[in-house]
Formats: structure tokens, C-alpha cells, sequence
């Protein structure tokens, strides 16, 4: 590209014309329509025009780039004031007169164009818009203030009207108006900013100057220097200054949009949104969180779009029907089918009905795409609702359906409910955000109903097809050594992933996994065996109803989807996994744990001291209580005061793990709070019912868990741990050197984690191919017997 | 595991036309419609065959309709009778029964989600990129 030298006032017009033409905003204008009734406009025989493209090396590109688009600006000046065509003209000849476009259909314009023609007018903007073009631009200094109609816009009658039209509605055009103002600034700066910026364009600079200086001098939260560097689209990537031209644009014309949207002057507003949108490319923007973020929302077009919201929906913290959206959005004349992805994009519970952070984004992303703004494809995430009132709804799915809760996102039931997306999204937050605490808990309330579903399931119905994946499972666990029974119950967890088919076996193994996965894997085979734990005798049945697959599945499937619960088949996999645990639990690696769960009696003491904290080793005491006396009685008993702590729904779990502990607690020690305080500890932080690891993992999060719970058994546990620190005199790391013994143990913890990680790994595998094994064998006997099923 | 290779994915109207049929490209499109509309058949009388439970509980999930030589075709319909088509290739021996079941619960759910929209209307073509994700998602990654 040939290097290209213009004055300030030329670098200001091309630059405003260049910002009109980029409709798209993309930096480089193709050779739409824009650009070529410019070019048209500039009443320049066909021919030159099209060698003024040749030349400024738009057809070697295919688009008009920003310095494709100056070259070509200047050579229509140059072609117009007579001159003939040719590259070195471009820097060479001085006091060119900027290239003047008329819009055919003024004549009166087009004479203003003739008055223009003087070249000692060196900022002359194109006249037509007389009224639009303000004078001053013409000294070649830019006035601030002088203009208050767009004064970069190259001619457009329609400018003249429209500006008339922003600058009669000050209220929400005011915004525009101002923008108005600011390029005239342009021209002080552009020498500032020029020495700024090294290398690139000389073109590029100015521009960047300008808008710099532009950006600078009105918006408050400038991208300022960053201002000079990155508007060549072509040269580097979208830096702040181009964004906050973009953003620009699609800031101020949101606002300048605002009447527009409004459905009584919905034709003129989109007219005037129109120019607006080019006459305020150079705008400076009003608002300034656009700079690094083109889709967020201004407060002004906040309020403005909760305006719109009151008019439809007088409680700002109700729901849009969908209809009543579907009028309002109809009048923005965007095709349906713009629309209709709009809609898509900003119903995010997809429940067919848009909250006020809804129809925020779907307003938003109207206005933006009325400015020639594409559509993105995912949502951006400053219009993502927040999920705050998801979580509300959270709440409630939790309870009605766990399945909700543990739905995954892309899972959920035909029949799902507003609730359950929002859960969906909610359940990600929360797995992210709290690590450990969050998983943690979620885990234990998800699984305890659903416990309990499988059990009643298991009871009332033959056995699914995913129980099948589990029952061989469940099969082999009992062959397995006990170290592999751990990972059997990972297996489980794989198993559930596996068995994708089953809608609550989905949300269960999606639920279970994504938190598994986030716990560091500390969480699975404690998640997996808590979910295991608590119905063992579910199992059993299981395995009976093995071959009867299909049709089981069908009808569990069809329960499923019918009632959109999913919960049946999640229960069915569960149960499986309870016996494994059992045994892993004294398999794992964690021997130290495992002894202190064998020695409940005496594992208070014992336990304690493996825990570095108190605290912490209260859940783990707990949980190989709770293992203990679970895997001794293997009878689910029902403790209402451990229920009391637990979270609801946890009905099956606690109580198991009351009952151990309860009979740990006959045993008269101090332990008693502390497990109980434990349990229900344990019971909050997603299966305490862990083997050995899950102590560990407890560690971990008994901190965060048993701060929550701490408050509930205050007493208690004061009791408790002055009782377990005298009962431990040996505890390692409890006295004295609690951060250091916390580090250790944490390191001991993770290095676990990464063992459990692995094996749980292996398992998986493992698990995949026999159930692949499985699979090609059922569809060979399928095959054999295709209506077999019928 | 791997995504799931669905050579054709139709779905089709309560009054049986098509509202949205895609497949690979590579391979003749046409039969693939051609087949789609054939398995109706199969969907309708199923239907109908089940209706011992008195469609309160009938399965949406038909499972199998009919296999051919190359490809076999699965069949899904939902309770308004919008019916869900799925051609796979019968060399994809390792998809299962549980994939497909996931694939349909996949594409009802997305269905639901087109539903949902205001702008939509029933009855119209599915022209929405969520659910072409989703589609494209389960067909056969093919270059």
C-alpha cells in the first residue's frame, strides 16, 4: 500500500467516510453498497472509478481497507479537481481539495457542491448537507463545539433531517448530539498522538490520532493512547481503539437508537438511527464500557431498555411472554429470522419468556444488529443474565426434582422445567465458584433422593438398561481386589457416563462427572460411593433384572421422559455402586484412614490424629464411621437429628450415616459430637461416605464445610474438639504446627487425589471397552432378533 | 465417547412433511429423504401398536425401525407427534442403543428450545442455529 500523506483535515474526512462506509465494522469495507454510492456520489465517470479501485489496490484485495479506502479518496480528489490518475499524485499534490460526493437526488446539493468546489476550502466537507456541514471543519481547525450536526458525514440529504430530528430529541439523542462535537477535536490531537505512534501508516496514525483524541477527549473511561495503535484492521489486531470505534458505534447508536425503538417513531428513529450510526463513527462515545466490550450495556441504554420493559411488563422482576416480546421485537423490522436468533441467544432459561436481564440483551443485541452489527453466535457475556435469580430457582427445582439439579445442561428432559435450565446454569456457578464447598455440597443433596428414587425404583422396577452397565459392574466389584473396588465405584461413575442413554443416568453421570472432575477427582469415588452408600440393598435387585433390558429401559425411559424425571434411572445406578465402597473404603490407599475407620471405638482418637486439624478430622472420624457401622449393618437407619443437620433430601444418606455413627456414638465418646457434627458434615461435603481418600478430601474441604456447619454445632464441636485434642496427645500436626500439618496433609491429600485420579482413570477405561464388549454383543443378539422388542 | 455419527437427521410434522431434514452431503441426499419417508411408515404403525398403554405412558423412543443393508433408521416421536428420524450407518457397529436414545433426547430437547421461541412458528422449517448446532453435532463429521 502505497504510503499515503494527508493533512488533518483530509485525514478527519476520510476517516469519518471510511466509518460510514464500514457498515459491518469491520475495519475494511467491502465493496458494498455504501462505498460505491460514494463513489458514485462523487460524480466521477465509471471508469475512473473503477481505475481509483485498481489503483488504491481495493480489487487486489477484494474490499476497500482503511488505507485502500483513503487511497481511494484521495484519488477521487485528485480525479475531481482534474488531475490525471496516479499513485505518486497521492503525496504530491498539495492543497488537494477534498473529494466532494454528492447525493444525486439534491440538486441543491449538488450545486452546495459546486460552491464547495474552491480548494483553498481545505476541510470542506462535502456540501450537500449544508446544514449538516459545519463551517468550521472548512478553517482547517476544529472547532469544538462548533458543529452540532454531524460534520464528518459525507453527504447524505438524509443526514440534514436526521440531524435536525437527533437534535430535536435531546433526551436520548443527546448522546448523539454531543458525539457531534467531538470531531472537530479530532484535528488538535491528531499531532499529539501522531508522535505517539511509530511505524505503520502515516495514514494509520492520524486516524488513530484522531479517534484517540476523539475517545480521549469524551469518553470518560478511554481506551485513550491505546486509542493510536490498532485501527488498521489490516495490520494488527483489534486494539482498544478499534474497538472503541466499534464500540463507539455501537454504543452511541444503541442510544441514539433508543428513541428509535421506541415503537411510535420507529420509522424515523431507524432512519436516524441509521445516520446516526455513520455520523457518529467519530463520535467520541458517551459511554465507556464499550471500549473493551462492543456488546456491553450502557446504564443510559439500561434504563432505557427497562423503560421498554415497564411499558410491557409493569413488575420489573417479571416475565415477558413470549408473544408479547415477539410484538414488541416485530417492530424493530428485523427479519423474523434475525429475530428468531435473537431470541434464541437471549432467552437463556430458554423457558419462552424474557426477564428484564433477558430483554436487556435481546434489546441490545436489536439495536446493535439495526447498526449493522452481526450477531454473534453465543451470547456475549456482559448480556448474560446473571444467575442470581437463578439460583432462587435453583432452590426450588432443588427440592421438587434433584434431577433438576443434577440435569446437565444439554440433558434436561423435554419436560423440563424453567427451573431446571436456570439450575443447569446456576449448577455450573456454583460448581465453579466454590470449589470445593460447592461441590460438595450440591453432591450429597443430588444423590440423597435420588438414592432414595432408586431404591423405590429398584424395588418397584425390573432393572434399566444402565443398570446393566452397573450390574456387571456391580458383578465384578466383588470379584475385584479391593484396590480395584474403588475404581469400580469410579466405574460406576464412568458407567454412568456411558450410559448416556438414560436420561437421568445423564444428568446423574453429567452431574456427577463435571463435579467430579472439578473436585480434582478427590471427589469421585467419594461422590460415587456416597451415592453408592446409602441404598446397598437396592443392588441387589438389580442384577436380577439384568436381561430384561430393553424393555425395562423403555419403560424406565419412557417414565423418564414422560415425567421428565429423570430420577428413576439416576436411581438406578446408584445402588449398584453401594457395595463397592464398602470394601474400597478399606482398600484405599489411605490406610491410615482406613484403620482409624475400622477403629471407631478407639478411631476418634485415631482418626484425629491423622486429620491435621480438629476440625477436619471430626468429618473424616465421621466417615469411617459412618463406613464402618454402614458396612456392619448395611442398614440404612434413620437418624432424625443427624437429618437435621444434613441438608434436606438427604434422607437415606444421613440416616445411614447416623446410625454408625450413632452406634459409634453409643460407644460413649467424646467422638459422638464430633461425628455427628461430622456426619453431618460429611453429609454436606458430597459423600462423606468416602473411603480413606474421602477423608482426605475431606481435609481439604472440611475447613469450608465445617465453617458452615460450625455455626450449627458450635457447641457441639468446641465440646468435641477440646474433647478429641485431650483424647489425642499425639496428633501429629494438631498441636503446634496446624499450617504446617495442614500443608502436609494437603500434599499428602493431593498426592491422593492424583493416585485415585489414575486408578479412577484405568477404571474408566477398563469399564468403556467391557462396556463396549457388551454393547456390540447386545446389538449382535439384536440383530439376530431385530422386533424382538416390539 | 465420540460423537455420535448420524448419516441423516429428519424431523418430521405431525402431518408428515419434513420441518427439517439434513444429511451428509457427501452421499446421495435424496434417498436419505426417500428413506426418511418410507420409515414413517414404520413410525405410524408403531405408533399405533402402542397405544396398550394409552399413550399416557407410551414411549417416545421407538427404538429401531427397520434395518436395511446399509443403514439403519431409528425413530423418536414426541408426544405432539412430531416425529424424530435418525439414518445411521449400519457399519457403525459401535454406536448403541443408549447413544441413540441420547442423540433423540438431544434433538428434543433442542426441538423444544425452537419451540420456545416467540418467532417461531409451528409449522415453519427449523431455520434456528442452535438446534444446526446440535444437528451438526450428531451427524458425521465429514470434511
Amino acid at each position: 500500500m502505497e504510503s499515503l500523506t494527508l493533512s488533518d483535515v483530509e485525514q478527519k474526512y476520510y476517516s469519518d467516510l471510511f466509518v460510514y462506509c464500514d457498515t459491518d465494522n469491520t475495519k475494511k469495507v467491502a465493496s458494498n453498497g455504501r462505498v460505491l454510492d460514494l463513489f458514485r456520489a462523487a460524480q466521477l465517470p465509471s471508469e475512473v472509478v473503477l481505475q481509483i479501485t485498481e489503483l488504491c489496490g481495493a480489487t487486489r484485495l477484494g474490499h476497500f481497507g482503511r488505507s485502500q479506502f483513503y487511497i481511494a479518496l484521495k484519488l477521487i480528489a485528485i480525479a475531481q479537481s482534474g488531475l490525471p490518475l496516479r499513485v505518486e499524485s497521492l503525496n504530491s499534490v498539495k492543497d488537494l481539495p477534498l473529494p466532494r460526493f454528492v447525493v444525486g437526488k439534491n440538486e441543491a446539493e449538488a450545486r452546495h457542491a459546486a460552491l464547495y468546489q474552491d480548494p483553498d476550502s481545505q476541510g470542506l466537507y462535502p456540501a450537500p448537507g449544508t446544514a449538516v456541514i459545519p463551517r468550521p471543519p472548512g478553517r482547517g481547525h476544529q472547532n469544538k463545539k462548533g458543529h452540532p450536526s454531524s460534520t464528518s458525514l459525507p453527504v447524505h440529504e438524509v443526514i440534514q433531517p436526521l440531524a435536525t430530528t437527533i437534535e430535536s430529541q435531546p433526551e436520548p439523542t443527546s448522546p448523539v448530539v454531543s458525539p457531534h462535537q467531538s470531531p472537530p477535536t479530532s484535528p488538535h490531537s491528531w499531532r499529539k498522538h501522531k508522535r505517539q505512534h511509530s511505524g505503520g501508516n502515516a495514514e494509520r496514525q492520524p486516524v488513530v490520532a484522531a479517534t484517540g483524541a476523539v475517545w480521549t477527549q469524551f469518553r470518560e473511561p478511554q481506551t485513550g493512547p491505546v486509542a493510536g495503535d490498532g485501527m488498521w484492521p489490516s495490520h494488527s489486531p483489534p486494539l482498544p481503539g478499534q474497538e472503541s470505534w466499534v464500540s463507539f458505534t455501537a454504543d452511541t447508536p444503541p442510544s441514539s437508537t433508543l428513541p428509535a425503538m421506541h415503537p411510535s417513531s420507529v420509522q424515523e428513529s431507524t432512519t436516524i438511527r441509521t445516520v446516526a450510526s455513520a455520523a457518529t463513527t467519530n463520535e467520541i462515545q458517551r459511554q465507556s464500557s464499550t471500549y473493551d466490550d462492543p456488546w456491553k450495556i450502557t446504564d443510559e441504554q439500561r434504563q432505557y431498555y427497562i423503560n421498554q420493559f415497564k411499558t410491557i411488563q409493569p413488575d420489573l422482576t417479571g416475565f415477558i411472554p413470549g408473544s408479547a416480546a415477539k410484538e414488541f421485537f416485530t417492530k424493530s423490522k428485523l427479519p423474523i429470522l434475525e429475530l428468531s436468533h435473537i431470541w434464541e441467544l437471549s432467552d437463556f432459561d430458554k423457558d419462552g419468556a424474557l426477564t428484564l436481564d433477558e430483554f436487556c440483551a435481546a434489546f441490545h443485541l436489536v439495536v446493535a444488529r439495526k447498526n449493522g452489527y452481526d450477531l454473534p453466535e453465543k451470547l456475549p457475556e456482559s448480556l448474560m443474565p446473571k444467575l442470581i435469580d437463578l439460583d432462587d430457582s435453583a432452590e426450588v427445582p432443588e427440592q421438587t426434582a434433584d434431577v433438576g439439579y443434577s440435569a446437565s445442561p444439554v440433558e434436561v428432559t423435554p419436560n423440563k422445567s424453567p427451573s431446571m435450565p436456570s439450575l443447569n446454569q446456576a449448577w455450573p456457578e456454583m460448581n465453579q465458584s466454590n470449589e470445593d464447598t460447592a461441590i460438595v455440597h450440591p453432591v450429597p443433596i443430588r444423590m440423597t433422593p435420588s438414592k432414595i428414587h432408586m431404591q423405590e425404583m429398584e424395588l418397584k422396577r425390573t432393572g434399566s438398561d444402565h443398570n446393566h452397565p452397573t450390574s456387571p459392574l456391580l458383578a465384578k466389584p466383588p470379584e475385584l481386589s479391593e484396590e480395584a473396588k474403588l475404581p469400580a465405584s469410579m466405574k460406576f461413575v464412568a458407567a454412568n457416563t456411558v450410559g448416556d442413554g438414560y436420561s437421568s443416568s445423564d444428568s446423574f453421570t453429567s452431574d456427577q462427572e463435571p463435579i467430579t472432575r472439578q473436585r480434582s477427582q478427590s471427589g469421585t469415588s467419594p461422590e460415587a460411593l456416597k451415592v453408592v452408600a446409602p441404598p446397598p440393598p437396592p443392588p441387589r435387585p438389580h442384577p436380577s433384572h439384568s436381561r430384561s433390558s430393553s424393555l425395562d429401559m423403555n419403560r424406565t425411559f419412557a417414565a423418564t421422559s414422560a415425567t421428565g424425571q429423570p430420577q428413576p434411572s439416576t436411581i438406578a445406578y446408584p445402588p449398584a455402586v453401594p457395595p463397592r465402597p464398602l470394601p474400597t473404603q478399606t482398600s484405599v490407599p489411605l490406610t491410615g484412614h482406613r484403620v482409624e475407620a475400622e477403629s471407631i471405638p478407639g478411631g476418634g482418637a485415631v482418626l484425629t490424629t491423622t486429620s491435621p486439624q480438629q476440625i477436619p478430622q471430626q468429618p473424616n472420624f465421621a466417615d469411617f464411621s459412618q463406613f464402618q457401622a454402614f458396612a456392619a449393618s448395611e442398614q440404612p437407619s434413620s437418624l432424625p437429628e443427624v437429618d437435621k443437620h444434613i441438608e434436606p433430601g438427604q434422607g437415606d444418606k444421613p440416616s445411614e450415616g447416623a446410625g454408625p455413627l450413632r452406634t459409634v456414638k453409643s460407644d460413649g465418646q467424646a467422638d459422638e459430637r464430633p461425628s455427628a457434627t461430622v456426619n453431618s458434615g460429611a453429609k454436606g461435603s458430597s459423600g462423606p461416605l468416602a473411603p480413606p481418600p474421602k477423608p482426605v478430601r475431606r481435609r481439604l474441604k472440611s475447613e469450608d464445610e465445617l465453617r458452615p456447619e460450625d455455626e450449627q454445632h458450635g457447641p457441639q464441636k468446641s465440646n468435641v474438639i477440646a474433647a478429641v485434642l485431650a483424647t489425642q496427645p499425639s496428633i501429629p500436626r494438631s498441636v503446634g504446627k496446624d499450617k504446617k500439618a495442614i500443608q502436609a496433609s494437603i500434599r499428602r491429600n493431593k498426592e491422593t487425589n492424583t493416585v485415585l485420579a489414575r486408578l479412577n482413570s484405568e477404571l474408566q477405561q477398563q469399564l468403556k471397552d467391557l462396556l463396549e464388549e457388551r454393547i456390540s454383543l447386545e446389538v449382535q443378539l439384536e440383530q439376530l432378533r431385530p422386533f424382538s422388542h416390539l | 465417547m465420540n460423537t455420535n455419527m448420524a448419516v441423516c437427521i429428519a424431523v418430521i410434522a405431525k402431518e408428515n412433511y419434513p420441518l427439517y431434514i439434513r444429511s451428509v452431503p457427501t452421499q446421495n441426499e435424496l434417498k436419505f429423504h426417500y428413506t426418511v419417508h418410507t420409515s414413517l411408515d414404520v413410525v405410524e404403525e408403531k405408533i399405533s401398536a402402542v397405544g396398550k398403554a394409552l399413550g399416557d405412558q407410551r414411549e417416545l423412543y421407538l427404538g429401531l425401525l427397520y434395518p436395511t443393508e446399509d443403514y439403519k433408521v431409528y425413530g423418536y416421536v414426541t408426544n405432539s407427534k412430531v416425529k424424530f428420524v435418525i439414518v445411521v450407518d449400519s457399519s457403525n457397529t459401535s454406536l448403541r442403543d443408549n447413544e441413540i436414545r441420547s442423540m433423540f433426547r438431544k434433538l428434543h430437547n433442542s426441538f423444544t428450545d425452537v419451540m420456545c421461541n416467540p418467532f417461531h412458528n409451528p409449522g415453519d422449517t427449523i431455520q434456528s442455529k442452535a438446534f444446526d448446532g446440535i444437528v451438526s453435532g450428531m451427524m458425521v463429521q465429514t470434511a
